[in-house]
């Protein structure tokens, strides 16, 4: 089975890419390590999101709000329920799969950009009411000081939890993408008249592509969680959806690992122009701008195409 | 086997079809031909569940199937290309076939299985019989206008269907892209045995392989009948066919 979804190549370059991501607390200063924790929940964040935007076609505009219904869903149980804290990390994910199913059985009923319009509204519904119930959710202060295990309690310890955690969900959605599933679901993207026409429950696909793409988000917001301690409403606010969403453009959306190449180069931007200047969002936009005329398959999608002209680029 | 009833579809008020009906049996060939807007292809449409019609039956297989949506219609043993291209185009042609086999086999909900391992033998043998195996690799988007056109049919072949519905076949084929067209209908009606109701305007085609024609205009059907009774009714010849001298069919 793993001969069938990966050739020797990729295989190689992912496991060096493994090895190195291992080792490399022993060499950073805590800062990094930090940052690296936080670029794979980001990383895995921003695949997710692209399963239904890039291999499903749907313009998920709010996907946001997934990620931070984890993140709260975690800090919640563990703050009120008094249970160990590990069963947070199962129950989150699917709280927020719970969410995608409900705003998906309401948005899947409509086309592309109409889809994306109503779920930016139920979202930010959704983002209104944690920012208003204060006596729930902490209000615009959020929550912080979340306990933590012992094992992810140090910057290392959440360094390799965020690490294997993102990697094995990776893989997961990679063997989704590579699935009859996702066969069918990029067949949606690409002509979803046709996809019904050849006897496909086109809205029932795109209902599941979304409970999965919200599972994973879920996922990634307990990585948040697990490095930063705390959550707060901006978590699910709109501009972040937007930013995960220009990680996917600035990636690559149509390859697989592109949206988390894409999330590594916006944080460290982010981080490191964020030192000389407040206004670095004005550097997103120009990026942006490039992006749109220069590199319209993304950064990988130009490294894939120059390594091998002729290949598919599904890496 | 097909079985439409005065059918009636009307677009606010516009009666695109208006009472057509239509016959289709078991291993029949049957084109349906008429001017341009006389509703062939919104008939084809209601047929396979596209549109809702405002009226009438359609029975397949002595089962009502108006009013179905088309993944049902789908599952009841009808297929359908698109007279305009209508293909996977970021797929290649094989993953575009394999969308229908692996529809039809019902896995579109299988989460974990490597899907290049799953339905490739029925993928390949559709390829091998539309004549589109050696570009199996291929990305579709990058093909000829003719050869995404036999794709069309290869991706309506996917779910081995009873009765195969194709919307002009040949549209903007060179002459010897209708050729082989042709020779594949020949061959998937008599080797297959495959029901195929299809609209052309290219008359030549027509009376060369159709044994049951349906003459449309305005919406409606002015007869159904072989080859010969067509060819010799004097109401189609001043509707469609353009006088009795200059007709060469």
């Amino acid at each position: 089975m793993f001969k069938a979804l990966f050739d020797v190549k990729t295989l190689v370059s992912c496991s060096v890419l493994l090895a190195l991501l291992l080792m490399m607390p022993q060499f950073l200063p805590r800062f990094y390590v930090y940052l690296f924790a936080m670029m794979f929940a980001i990383a895995l964040l921003a695949t997710s999101l692209n399963l239904v935007l890039g291999f499903g076609g749907m313009y998920q505009f709010h996907h946001a709000v997934f990620y931070g219904f984890g993140a709260y869903a975690f800090a919640l149980f563990v703050t009120k329920s008094g249970l160990p804290l590990w069963i947070g990390y199962v129950i989150a994910p699917f709280c927020s799969a719970a969410l995608g199913l409900v705003l998906g059985l309401i948005t899947v009923r409509l086309n592309r950009l109409y889809f994306g319009m109503l779920q930016i509204s139920l979202g930010s519904l959704v983002w209104a009411i944690t920012y208003r119930w204060y006596s729930f959710t902490g209000g615009d202060d959020g929550i912080h000081g979340i306990p933590l295990p012992d094992l992810v309690g140090s910057s290392t310890g959440a360094y390799y939890f965020n690490l294997i955690v993102a990697a094995t969900c990776l893989l997961l959605m990679y063997t989704i993408v590579n699935s009859p599933f996702g066969r069918i679901f990029q067949g949606i993207r690409d002509n979803p008249e046709r996809c019904q026409a050849v006897g496909v429950n086109v809205q029932k696909q795109q209902l599941t592509g979304q409970v999965l793409a919200a599972f994973f988000a879920g996922v990634a917001g307990t990585l948040f969680v697990t490095v930063e301690g705390s959550v707060f409403p901006d978590l699910m606010f709109w501009t972040l959806s937007l930013e995960i969403l220009i990680m996917c453009l600035l990636g690559g959306w149509f390859i697989f690992l592109g949206p988390a190449l894409g999330a590594a180069i916006i944080i460290s931007l982010r981080t490191f122009a964020g030192i000389y200047t407040e206004y670095w969002t004005l550097m997103l936009g120009i990026v942006l701008m490039l992006l749109i005329f220069f590199l319209p398959e993304g950064v990988l999608g130009l490294f894939l195409k120059k390594a091998d002209p002729a290949a598919k680029g599904e890496g | 086997m097909l079985h439409v009833e005065s059918l009636v579809k009307s677009f606010d008020g516009f009666m695109a079809v208006n009472g057509a009906t239509l016959k289709v049996e078991k291993g029949d060939v049957v084109a349906v031909i008429g001017p341009n807007g006389a509703g062939k292809t919104t008939l084809f449409n209601l047929i396979s569940g596209q549109l809702p019609p405002t009226a009438g039956n359609i029975w397949f297989k002595d089962e009502n199937i108006a009013g179905l949506a088309s993944h049902r219609v789908c599952r009841k043993g009808i297929s359908r290309s698109y007279q305009v291209v209508n293909i996977f185009h970021r797929l290649t042609v094989f993953e575009n076939v394999q969308v229908a086999v692996l529809s039809y086999q019902k896995k579109t909900f299988n989460l974990f299985k490597p899907a290049k391992l799953m339905a490739v033998e029925e993928t390949r043998q559709i390829l091998d019989s539309v004549g589109l195996l050696g570009k199996a690799e291929m990305i579709s988007g990058a093909l000829s206008h003719g050869d995404q056109k036999v794709l069309e049919i290869g991706i309506a072949l996917g779910n081995r269907p009873e009765l195969l519905i194709l919307d002009e076949p040949t549209a903007g084929m060179s002459p010897e892209e209708t050729a082989v067209t042709l020779r594949l209908m020949k061959r998937l009606s008599g080797e297959l045995g495959l029901t195929i109701l299809f609209c052309e305007h290219d008359m030549g085609m027509v009376f060369s392989i159709a044994n049951q024609i349906m003459v449309m205009q305005h919406g409606g059907t002015i007869l159904q009948g072989s080859p010969e009774d067509v060819r010799s009714n004097q109401q189609v010849r001043e509707a469609y066919l353009g006088g009795a001298d200059e007709c060469s069919v």
